[in-house]
């Protein structure tokens, strides 16, 4: 059920289009409603709005004369990696253009002996750990998405992942940027140094959701693969029993690389499309180990003793690649496989403490049970970061309301419970009238100052994270 | 002059009002903290000091920014944890609103990341003289800016903190290091880099030149001796020294102190790759400085000496794009060599401080 819900400003003076053409990109200019379509929307479909045009660039300049064209011309424009984003991220804006960046796809750089890697922002994700492998590196971000989804989209939200837990977010891995600035000007921030020096601007930059800018090369620190890895399964009988157990295996000292809990319904799904043939319970349990083999060894005899003490019905675990190769395919995939649950879904990805994961748990499945609306949860179990699969169908009168509704509690609650609204997909549209459930007025108003001393003319990724929601319809 | 505060609302009436401000800690890296200038008063905010929570099952903490980090890693170490970048000066004295305004990181930054990998939450008084609030005090948060990172390394330039958040992790129930002899740069270089690849995880590589390599495993203590013996054979060079315990121990409170730093030289911290390290040895030991490289060769820690002239360190940097940030001795200079930034930089700080009232690094 697409809303046209991003800002509505005034068509710019004279045509968007016309002003593109002077580019010379040929082709690569879209302009055809028929074209234009396929960039309105991103992974969010709620939210769709059609550009004015689209940009395919291909190479570094071309988005740099585009930007200074819009920059000219005040035409609002949005960067575009792989349209992945599940908060409208990438989603345009009325009267914009799109600025494409999926051409912008090489490894410029890698060098194995300092572990770095410099690459152009339209990479996929899983394309830099594949570029990587000959040397025995790897880049540790793993969106669930990150067969698809792009460095730069990864840049802009922070991306996490299952193995964030140990490894720390895309900020923790991203070195230096080079951005074009809204108004054309070029920057270098960070280095290519694992040390930086001074404030740390590209800290800044990473994360603002596109709103400094467009970033045209990344350097990454790149990770050794693990000599030795071990996954275990834990099934338990509540989902809450499972929360319980991560917050033991937290507070035991422990630190897994990945940490993942899926309830029943998750499993269903995933059975239904991938087949992992994970072990049956109400919840799913996924604590992966990695290290040196000697490390590796001494932590598992400590772990399968938490999971036992922790009241799991069911322990095992792996070490064979393609075992776990299929266990990560089920969670990875489990967004997709709830197609086979509900027409409709929208996910939420708020962060509790991970000391009170087992008390949100509990308290979604009521608030689900008492809205009648089904959740599936599939989530970051070890950083508290919940993911709630809202099910619902689109088709029925009012079911898209009562399913935003009932998001929004979920949110609350999180922030109620001390944590967050969200912990790697990032505010753009869906959040933005949440932010000041965790920032004062003082607070977003800085913000709006930094974003306005960077664009003043408000061009890159308008009506995102700071904007002011608009009122409800 | 130097203003004594010790709560937020004067800090914040401080800089609304009166002479220009820079916030100062416990003063351990005296080229960021005293002030430069005339008009430029010092707001001491020693006084700012407490954790303020800490959950010991959550492995997170809040504290005032004035809390000498050593009160901290007490309370951590109670219950088995700590901060793994070893935040530098400790013993000295460093206050976390210090750690995190130099962004200086301590040897074991080399396994998990370092200040900016731990902070999550932030509040400070910008130059308007309103306390805002960035992040949280959530392990895992993307909403709004990220402006605990932003603050990292701010040098008190861009607002006074008041209150900052981290996760930490488990302390290793063990440790020992070993430190071997190469002989000479190149063989330490290529020991370093060789290590880093894994698939040994270190919590500390460092190299004292021209040719000692000093490596820290920390981990299950069952485990330590078997994994000490496979780094020895990596490393391959003969007889490695094996330092346990205590000296283990003091090995790393000597490089966290900079207790090597000859007396009177000026402390600057350089962000390297490794590969610009022999040109950068070469120009450092020309003008008989002292270096140790951490990190895994990505840091330096340089004890410049009183002649030739810092002027000659900036050049050096500058001309192999690297930078650096002067701790010790006179205000007269922060940021050596090429800091990044640029436009960008510029138009934040104009945001965060409009009319000036930090001093510009
Ligand atoms: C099935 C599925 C699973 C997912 N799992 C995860 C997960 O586990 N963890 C997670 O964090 N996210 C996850 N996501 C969300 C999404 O994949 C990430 O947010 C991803 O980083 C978006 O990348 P993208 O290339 O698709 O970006 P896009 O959607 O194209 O863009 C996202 C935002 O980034 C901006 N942008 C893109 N490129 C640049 C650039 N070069 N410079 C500046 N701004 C830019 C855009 O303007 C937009 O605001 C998932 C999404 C799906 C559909």
């Amino acid at each position: 059920m697409p809303r046209a819900d991003t800002e509505q400003r005034e068509p710019p003076a004279g045509s968007a289009v016309g002003a593109l053409r002077s580019l010379g990109l040929g082709p690569r200019l879209l302009t055809s409603p028929a074209a234009l379509t396929a960039f309105g929307s991103d992974a969010l479909t709620a939210f769709h709005q059609r550009p004015e045009a689209v940009v395919l660039a291909e190479t570094e300049q071309e988005v740099i004369d585009t930007v200074r064209l819009c920059h000219r011309e005040g035409i609002p424009f949005v960067a575009r990696g792989s349209g992945t984003s599940l908060s409208g991220g990438s989603v345009p804006v009325a009267g914009g253009i799109v600025i494409a960046l999926n051409r912008l796809d090489r490894v410029l750089a890698l060098d194995p002996d300092a572990r770095t890697a410099v690459l152009q922002p339209g990479i996929i994700n899983l394309d830099v750990s594949r570029a990587a492998a000959p040397h025995g590196l790897a880049y540790a971000p793993d969106p669930s998405s990150q067969s698809v989804c792009s460095l730069g989209g990864n840049v802009a939200f922070n991306s996490g992942g299952a193995h964030c837990l140990k490894h720390g977010m895309t900020s923790n891995h991203v070195l230096g940027v080079k951005a074009v600035l809204p108004d054309g000007e070029v920057v270098h921030l960070g280095s290519d140094s694992v040390e930086p020096i001074g404030p740390d601007w590209m800290g800044l930059f990473c994360g603002s959701e596109g709103l400094f800018g467009i970033a045209l090369q990344i350097t990454v620190r790149l990770i050794g693969v693990a000599e030795s890895t071990r996954t275990a399964l834990a099934v338990y009988e509540t989902l809450e029993s499972a929360g319980e157990a991560v917050a033991r295996i937290v507070g035991a000292g422990m630190l897994p690389v990945a940490m993942e809990i899926m309830d029943a319904l998750a499993i269903e799904a995933a059975e239904a499309s991938v087949k992992p043939g994970y072990p049956k319970g109400a919840a799913l349990l996924i604590v992966e180990l990695e290290g040196e083999r000697e490390e590796v060894g001494a932590d598992a005899a400590r772990l399968d003793e938490l999971l036992r003490a922790s009241g799991a019905t069911q322990i095992t675990s792996t070490e064979d690649p393609d075992e776990r190769a299929l266990i990560w395919q089920g969670r990875k995939s489990a967004f997709s496989a709830v197609g086979w649950l509900a027409p409709d879904y929208i996910v939420q990805d708020g962060v509790v403490p991970r000391t009170r994961l087992s008390e949100a748990l509990a308290r979604i499945g009521r608030m689900s049970a008492e809205a009648g609306i089904r959740v599936a949860n599939v989530f970051h179990a070890g950083d508290g970061n919940l993911h709630p699969l809202i099910l619902f169908d689109g088709s029925e009168d009012g079911a898209v309301v009562r399913a935003e509704e009932l998001a929004a509690d979920i949110l609350r609650l999180c922030v109620e419970l001390g944590g967050s609204i969200t912990g790697e997909h990032g505010v753009a549209v869906e959040k933005r009238a949440f932010l000041s459930l965790m920032f004062s007025d003082d607070d977003l108003a800085l913000m709006r100052r930094l974003r306005h001393a960077v664009d003043p003319a408000a061009l890159a990724n308008p009506g995102k994270m700071l904007e002011p929601a608009p009122a409800p319809a | 002059m130097t203003l004594l505060l010790d709560s937020i609302e004067a800090v914040a009436e401080a800089v609304r009002e009166g002479p220009r401000v820079l916030p100062v800690g416990a003063g351990t890296k005296p080229a960021l903290s005293s002030p430069p200038a005339g008009d430029v008063v010092a707001l001491d905010v020693s006084g700012l000091r407490g954790i303020v929570e800490y959950d010991p099952a959550e492995l997170t903490f809040t504290a005032l920014a004035g809390t000498p980090v050593a009160e901290i890693e007490g309370a951590l170490a109670q219950h088995g944890q700590h901060l793994p970048f070893d935040p530098p000066l400790r013993a000295a004295g460093a206050t976390l609103g210090g750690v995190v305004a130099s962004g200086t990181s301590g040897p074991g930054a080399f396994r998990h990341g370092g200040v900016r990998d731990f902070v999550i939450g932030v509040r400070f008084v910008e130059g308007t003289g309103r306390l805002v609030t960035g992040g949280g005090k959530v392990v895992k948060n993307a909403a709004g800016f990220d402006l605990p990172k932003l603050m990292v390394g701010s040098m008190g330039r861009l607002g006074v903190l008041v209150q900052l958040s981290f996760k930490v992790f488990p302390r290793p129930r063990a440790t020992t290091t070993l430190a071997f002899e190469l002989g000479s740069l190149e063989a330490a270089l290529e020991t370093v880099a060789r290590l880093g690849h894994g698939p040994l995880e270190l919590d500390a590589l460092d190299l004292e030149p021209p040719g000692r390599v000093v490596v820290r495993l920390g981990g299950d203590p069952g485990a330590l001796g078997a994994r000490a013996e496979r780094l020895a054979g990596l490393v391959g060079a003969a007889g490695p020294e094996r330092l346990d315990g205590d000296r283990d121990a003091a090995t790393w409170q000597a490089a966290t102190e900079l207790a090597w730093v000859p007396d009177g030289c000026r402390v600057v911290r350089a962000g390297l790759t490794p590969r610009s390290v022999p040109a950068l040895d070469a120009a450092l030991r020309a003008a008989g400085a002292r270096t140790r490289y951490s990190l895994g060769a990505n840091a330096a820690w340089i004890a410049w000496p009183d002649d030739p002239p810092l002027a000659r360190l900036d050049a050096a940097l500058a001309g192999l794009g690297l930078a650096g940030m002067v701790l010790t001795g006179p205000p007269d200079r922060q940021l050596l060599g090429a800091p990044r930034g640029g436009a960008f930089a510029a138009r934040i700080r104009g945001a965060l401080d409009p009319d000036a009232r930090f001093p510009e690094a």
